[in-house]
């Protein structure tokens, strides 16, 4: 691994800002450099919102995420307005949510039920940025799962734990229970 | 040695961290974005410390407060953004005169006015220099990552403790917001001053009279015994008003020569890859971190470019710009302006080399690409 550069997508309110810490906490527990921003601003009250890290394994200078090489989009509205910034041969992971996929043949594109998950499965909504964030990691390996386990419960509401372990595993579940979901040359 | 202590922090909680490393006990303000979790924080943390937090009514409130407080005997921090750093101006002018140490954080937003409250700019080089009025001179220190801000903060402190100035600790949206991987200095590492106090007894006090071999004279607290007065009149040795010419001709060339004349002592930069350089991007904060990304482009390319990095705005590197003019052919100021620093840039590199300006004002960080577009073909953003 060189450097990576995430893009979290969804509408405000989804967690995506906090995914996107823990994701760069759990990479600084591997010893990885890590820079995370996000925009302020209208776009995080209600509309699109988005989270961005970049990993890497050398120094870090130029903090923000132009063209991403991978890209969490849980609103169609989302993925609409942040895909072209997807580089040639990235990785999306859509929610199931996201009906209309763009028309993209030089990209993988996973498509998860995230939301659904977190709602049915977990009974907790607010959990989808974890399972996201399962699923983040059995698709990438960009982190160890050791310390993103311990990055989740660092970053988490005290009494929240159990429900925040088991929504990590229903992420990484995610990937082998769906695995027919995956398109393009990256599956 | 203690172990090292590594964690992902954001630029404006290091900013708090440090500060009370380095002795801050009270914090007044006003919370203004991109810099609330400065103050967010702030109250968090102090009440566990034994240190105050207030709110206060609006900005000239905060920066009043944090005067008095330092008058107290308690090293004080206010933090701000444009708006709230126009309102600021009278106080740092009062803090200026009365030489009370103090920190005045300003996260910069776009401006004038309210701008853009949620973007980054570096519109406020000058109004940290020239902001209050009157002849005067200032320390305005500029970091561009977590880890700088937080050494930053702790040598503003300092710095304000050591010459008795308010030190503007200047930083933008985009360093203030990001959280980054920082290694936490431990406490053998740090070197905290601190105001010197009074020598003499209480009856034989000057409160600004300046002894033999000291820089600034020695500061007493509220309430220590020392009787004293505090004006923003000018005054003499005694700290009363006078209006006679010859004291205010002393005092304020000895208020502006006490920075003027340290700036070996006071004046940070970072210089990156200039050795063999016939050309330098000139940035700072933010900015500077995506110079130095396109310098390493422009390496790759065969271009011999470096980077001159500031971290002391103010006082100017006046004598390290003037040995970079002679040795460079041309040197490019980036910054999210339309042309503040390059002023200066241009005045004292201006005679001995070509000093060009690259900046943006859209609220949005200059990307590397632009300024190796800029380099390679004179394309402006």
């Amino acid at each position: 691994m060189a450097h990576h550069e995430i893009r979290l997508t969804g509408s405000g309110g989804q967690g995506l800002i906090l995914a996107g810490i823990i994701l760069a906490e759990a990479a600084l527990y591997d010893g990885l450099n890590v820079v995370q921003s996000q925009s302020y601003g209208p776009e995080a009250r209600g509309g699109a919102s988005k989270a961005e890290v970049i990993i890497s394994d050398s120094e870090i200078s130029y903090p923000k995420v132009d063209k991403c090489d991978l890209m969490l989009a849980l609103t169609q509205a989302s993925c609409d307005k942040y895909i072209d910034t997807l580089k040639p041969k990235g990785i999306l992971i859509a929610d199931k949510s996201v009906d209309n996929i763009p028309k993209r043949d030089d990209i993988t594109i996973y498509i998860l039920p995230i939301l659904e998950t977190a709602q049915k499965d977990l009974g907790k909504p607010m959990v989808s940025n974890i399972v996201a964030l399962g699923g983040i990691y059995e698709i990438t390996k960009l982190v160890s799962r050791d310390s993103l386990e311990k990055a989740v419960l660092r970053r988490i509401p005290r009494g929240t734990e159990m429900l925040n372990k088991k929504a990590l595993e229903e992420g990484y579940n995610l990937i082998k229970n769906h695995k027919e979901e995956c398109y393009g040359d990256g599956c | 040695m203690g172990e090292r202590f590594v964690k992902l922090m954001q630029g404006n909680e290091a900013c708090v961290d440090a500060a009370i490393a380095a002795g801050m006990k009270f914090y007044a303000g006003y919370p203004i974005t991109p810099s609330t979790e400065i103050a967010e924080l702030s109250a968090e943390k102090l009440p566990r410390i034994g240190g105050r937090f207030i709110q206060m009514e609006d900005e000239i409130a905060g920066i009043s407060a944090i005067i008095g407080a330092s008058i107290a005997g308690t090293k004080s921090m206010t933090a701000t953004s444009g708006p709230g750093f126009s309102l600021k101006q009278e106080g740092i002018g009062y803090a200026v005169i009365t030489e009370t140490p103090c920190v005045i954080v300003n996260v910069q937003r776009g401006g004038p006015s309210t701008g853009l409250p949620t973007a980054p700019a570096q519109g406020d080089i000058m109004q940290a220099r020239w902001g209050t009025h009157g002849d005067h001179s200032i320390i305005a220190l500029y970091p561009w990552s977590v880890r700088e801000i937080y050494d930053a903060t702790i040598r503003a402190f300092n710095l304000s403790e050591k010459y008795r100035t308010p030190v503007i600790l200047l930083m933008d949206e985009v360093i203030g917001h990001m959280r980054e991987r920082i290694e936490l200095p431990t406490d053998e590492e740090l070197t905290i001053i601190n105001r010197k106090k009074p020598s003499c007894p209480p009856e034989e006090y000057k409160p600004y009279k300046v002894n033999e071999g000291d820089i600034v004279p020695e500061m007493a607290g509220f309430g220590e015994g020392y009787r004293f007065h505090v004006t923003g009149l000018t005054h003499g040795e005694s700290g009363f008003p006078s209006s006679n010419g010859e004291v205010a001709e002393n005092l304020i060339r000895r208020l502006v020569g006490k920075i003027e004349d340290n700036k070996d002592d006071i004046v940070e930069v970072h210089e990156y890859l200039l050795d063999d350089a016939d050309m330098a991007v000139i940035a700072f904060g933010s900015t500077a971190r995506s110079a130095k990304s396109a310098v390493d482009i422009l390496r790759t390319e065969g271009y011999k470019i470096g980077m001159f990095r500031p971290i002391t705005i103010w006082p100017l590197a006046e004598k390290q710009l003037e040995e970079l003019s002679i040795k460079l052919k041309k040197v490019i100021v980036v910054e999210m302006n339309v042309g503040q620093y390059y002023l200066e840039v241009d005045r004292v590199a201006g005679k001995n080399t070509k000093v060009e300006k690259f900046g943006k004002v859209n609220g949005e960080l200059i990307t590397p690409e632009e300024i190796v577009s800029y380099i390679k073909e004179g394309n402006h953003a």
